[in-house]
């Protein structure tokens, strides 16, 4: 059993360092723009992003909806899309690692989309689905099932060989090998897929709004640079990265709580 | 006392009381496409119902790979195994394998590890958890079934393995340098329970080590194998001394001593 480390207390002075930065970084950014170092078509200061951000709370106007609204398309969205990028791409991936014949199938087709772009099926999608929820849910899974598969995977292949053999000399059928040792041997990489999946989704997400949207973050980041707007712009990607924190947060949790669950 | 037996047997078919013939075995492994590899090199034991024997040889001498063909997870290049008679194509319950690493499920308890032969074969819970806490209690780790194998120190996972290969009632116990990896004190302790447990529990027992004293201490037979690939068969001791035997007892040195002078050569 390991030792808990004993704790050192840093130094006053070194806990302060990184708020000292950040106040730093605010602060050239605000006189930046106070000073007309770049002029305000092309960058919005902190305060007017801050101010810009109370009114989007409430105020639907100029892009149609208000924040929340828009956080909680990109949310839906990205959210269905990763539910079921997991849902396939993980079963598929833990078949794919151990049957030959799974393997032989589901290949070829997985490494010719594999290096295509997800946001590349955008046009595609735009013609089947339109610009509603489907196709962007349609992209987020193409982007999540990749790391789900090759996860899962190689977390199967990773399986110690000698596992098998031990459990062939008990007279373990396939499937029983599959379902008792691949599977949990694959378990932690599965969980690595969970956070690269959701990573992947939600970039793909933004992109996708960017393009075929009439509400979402990326749609917010968009109106922005139509109505020549950089607070509009500004206000869209800090929400994108903190919505994406977030979430993270969230699954980091969940996978926490189930990893604990399935080692006790 | 040193008897030096021939190859032995070709025709018996297993009879005489013979569990397990090896028939002029060898063995080839092919590596990097075309590269052979001799490992084993005309093999022929015949090892007796409940007899304790151990192969002895110097690492790189194929002492595992020869188990492994035993346990059917290796196919002989030329020769063949017979169990009861009948030709090994594979592995089996009836041949225990306890494997020198320790080779636990890291996500499973001691019970979870032990009871896992019964599973796979479907044996209802209540009845294999019943034999598993029989053979962990053989194997002195009872109180200890909900450890996981993180918890437990190196002799013990050992004792996890062989409680797991003895649980499926296996005729044949193959063990593979199962105490190589741990501390002098541990493995002479794990050497005299592995006596205890065998006499408690008769099986045909194939040890494999590189240790002189753990063949002398352990062994009814001892079949030493020649360095350096490929493995031949060098001789073939007998050790009559009582158990528990001594390491000080002047037979035992005596017996070392032969084996060690007859050996240095090869060894």
């Amino acid at each position: 059993m390991a030792y808990e480390e004993v704790k050192v207390k840093k130094p006053l002075a070194l806990r302060l360092l990184p708020i000292a930065s950040l106040v730093f970084f605010l602060g050239t950014w605000q006189l930046i723009v106070d000073f007309e170092v770049l002029p305000s078509s092309m960058l919005a200061s902190p305060w007017q992003v801050i101010q810009l951000f109370v009114v989007k709370l409430t105020e639907a106007n100029p892009d149609g909806a208000v924040l929340a609204r828009h956080a909680w398309t990109s949310i839906q969205e990205a959210f269905t899309g990763y539910i079921l990028s997991l849902i396939v791409g993980i079963p598929l991936g833990l078949f794919m690692g151990w049957f030959v014949v799974a393997e032989g199938l589901a290949r070829p087709f997985f490494e010719m989309i594999r290096p295509i772009p997800p946001i590349a099926w955008i046009p595609l999608t735009i013609f089947w689905f339109g610009i509603g929820l489907a196709g962007k849910v349609f992209i987020i899974w193409i982007a999540g099932i990749v790391p789900c598969v090759i996860n899962s995977y190689v977390g199967v292949r990773m399986t110690n060989p000698t596992l098998i053999q031990m459990a062939r000399t008990y007279g373990a059928t396939d499937w029983q090998i599959f379902t008792q040792i691949c599977i949990p041997s694959a378990l932690p990489m599965v969980f690595g897929a969970l956070q690269i999946a959701l990573a992947y989704c939600w970039t793909n997400l933004v992109g996708a709004e960017l393009l075929a949207a009439d509400t979402g973050l990326g749609f917010l980041i968009t109106m922005g640079r139509r109505l020549a707007r950089p607070d509009m712009v500004v206000l869209g990607m800090i929400s994108v990265g903190l919505t994406g924190a977030f979430i993270g947060v969230i699954i980091d949790r969940v996978e926490k709580r189930l990893l604990a669950g399935i080692r006790r | 006392m040193s008897v030096k037996e021939s190859g032995v047997v070709s025709q018996e078919k297993g009879q005489d009381g013979y569990k397990i013939v090896c028939e002029r075995i060898s063995k080839e492994f092919i590596q990097k496409g075309t590269q052979r590899v001799h490992v084993l090199e005309d093999i022929s034991v015949a090892v007796r119902k409940n007899e304790f024997v151990v192969i002895l040889g110097p690492g790189q001498s194929g002492k595992t790979t020869l188990l492994r063909i035993i346990a059917g997870l290796e196919i002989p290049t030329t020769g063949r195994v017979l169990l009861d008679g009948r030709e090994v194509t594979g592995p089996g319950p009836d041949r225990g394998l306890v494997f020198q690493g320790y080779m636990l499920f890291p996500w499973k308890t001691v019970m979870g590890n032990v009871e896992i032969g019964p599973k796979l074969r479907g044996v209802p819970k209540k009845e294999r958890r019943e034999i598993a806490a029989r053979y962990i209690k053989l194997v002195g780790l009872d109180g200890f079934e909900n450890h996981y194998p993180h918890q437990l120190s190196g002799g013990m996972k050992q004792r996890v393995g062989i409680a797991r290969a003895y649980v499926n009632s296996p005729e044949v116990m193959l063990l593979d340098e199962p105490f190589g990896q741990l501390d002098a004190q541990t493995r002479y302790y794990m050497e005299k329970e592995t006596v205890r447990i065998w006499e408690t529990e008769r099986r045909t027992v194939i040890f494999v080590t590189n240790n002189i004293d753990e063949a002398i201490y352990l062994g009814d037979r001892i079949i030493t194998l020649q360095g350096k690939l490929p493995g031949r068969m060098h001789a073939v001791y007998e050790v009559d001394l009582p158990r528990p035997r001594e390491h000080t007892d002047m037979k035992f040195l005596e017996l070392r001593h032969i084996i060690t002078e007859a050996s240095e050569l090869t060894l």
